[in-house]
């Protein structure tokens, strides 16, 4: 190992691939570490996790049939930002109504 | 130089606040400052016990804020090093017997006569926190490579924000370096980079600290271990030098200043 990869495993740097595995415990952690702090910071309550999903929910359903118990909406990390992530499941695409019929 | 004071906290209990408090108001007193230590841990005090100054308590900060004495006589004198004060705090009261406008007062007293004035906070981040920082213009946030103790030191930096303490800077302590490298602890850098602060000091989980512990020597009176010489350094960069960081990976004895790793962190 050289002194630089050695020196950039030290202070924990991303820069080289071989010395951080995704799964290590300590990649892990600084995952998870990066989801709490935007709880933490944003000030984002269960609760209005909550709210905000039964709104989308509010806002979907007048566009799409959706299961409305199977709707999963979480912060989690993608690549090396954070996102909100909303998973919601289709039952059907509701039939448009032709203009004509009004 | 006009008297800084600084606290030394972290949210988190345990993380090493007392032996950090302890350790590098030690170095700074060593480097030819006058430095007073005060215990802001009421009802939980230990910076005594760490600095080995418990046998010698006669008055306590709260006998100077209750009038009992004055603030001079809380002053223990560490023999050990020229120019080294501590001042406990009492045990048998709470952490309510102290308002921030008393440690304000403290601290504005003690600056006609100390160049550094180091306060050991609680955990936490409620009152004792609030008067531990009161009288504080700057800070030193503690913090382990974990999860728990990283996000519970964003909280207080937040807060140190919100209270304009400037400039906040980072000490990671309990680096456990073999770990790091092999991906199972977290990095110093990704820790800097989730909490955008600047680092002052790196310093590795080391056996040295448990037994200056139990004997009350803090490690920077004489020890040589790679914990003592990481205390040495955040004091000295607290009195401004610019002291490059000890690569933690290097054999003990051997090479201790063989790698270094020039101001890591500095130009955040």
């Amino acid at each position: 190992m050289s002194i630089r990869s050695l020196l950039s495993s030290i202070f924990g740097s991303r820069s080289d691939p071989r010395d951080r595995y995704d799964d290590s415990p300590g990649q892990v952690g600084m995952d998870r570490l990066a989801v709490l702090l935007v709880h933490d910071r944003a000030d984002i309550s269960p609760g209005m996790m909550e709210n905000m999903k039964l709104d989308i929910i509010e806002v979907i359903k007048k566009y799409i049939d959706i299961d409305e118990n199977q709707i999963d909406l979480a912060l989690e990390n993608e690549d090396e930002s954070v996102a909100l992530l909303a998973t919601i499941p289709i039952k059907n695409v509701l039939r448009r109504r032709g203009r004509a019929a009004k | 130089m006009a008297p800084r004071v600084i606290v030394v906290t972290s949210g988190k209990g345990g993380v090493g606040k007392t032996t950090a408090t302890a350790n590098i108001a030690t170095a700074l007193a060593a480097l030819g400052n006058k430095v007073v230590a005060i215990d802001g841990d009421t009802g939980l005090r230990n910076l005594d016990v760490v600095m080995g100054l418990e046998n010698r308590i006669v008055y306590t900060l709260l006998d100077a804020l209750d009038g009992t004495c004055t603030l001079s006589k809380t002053l223990i004198r560490d023999k050990r090093v020229e120019g080294l004060c501590m001042i406990p705090t009492a045990q048998s009261r709470t952490k309510d017997a102290v308002a921030p406008e008393q440690m304000e007062h403290v601290c504005d007293e003690l600056k006609k006569d100390f160049d550094y004035i180091l306060i050991d906070s609680p955990a936490g981040i409620e009152a004792g926190f609030r008067n531990a920082a009161a009288g504080a213009g700057e800070a030193l946030v503690v913090t382990t490579p974990d999860v728990t103790a990283v996000r519970d030191a964003d909280r207080i930096i937040g807060l140190l924000e919100s209270m304009e303490k400037s400039p906040i800077r980072l000490i990671v302590n309990r680096i456990r370096p073999h770990m790091v490298m092999k991906g199972d602890m977290l990095g110093v850098k990704d820790i800097l980079d989730v909490l955008a602060i600047d680092l002052i000091g790196m310093v590795p989980d080391d056996e040295s600290v448990f037994t200056s512990t139990s004997r009350g020597d803090p490690l920077t009176i004489s020890s040589t271990s790679r914990a003592a010489l990481a205390f040495r350094n955040i004091a000295s960069r607290i009195a401004g030098n610019d002291v490059p960081y000890i690569d933690l990976e290097a054999p003990q004895g051997a090479g201790l200043f063989g790698f270094l790793k020039k101001a890591f962190g500095q130009g955040r």
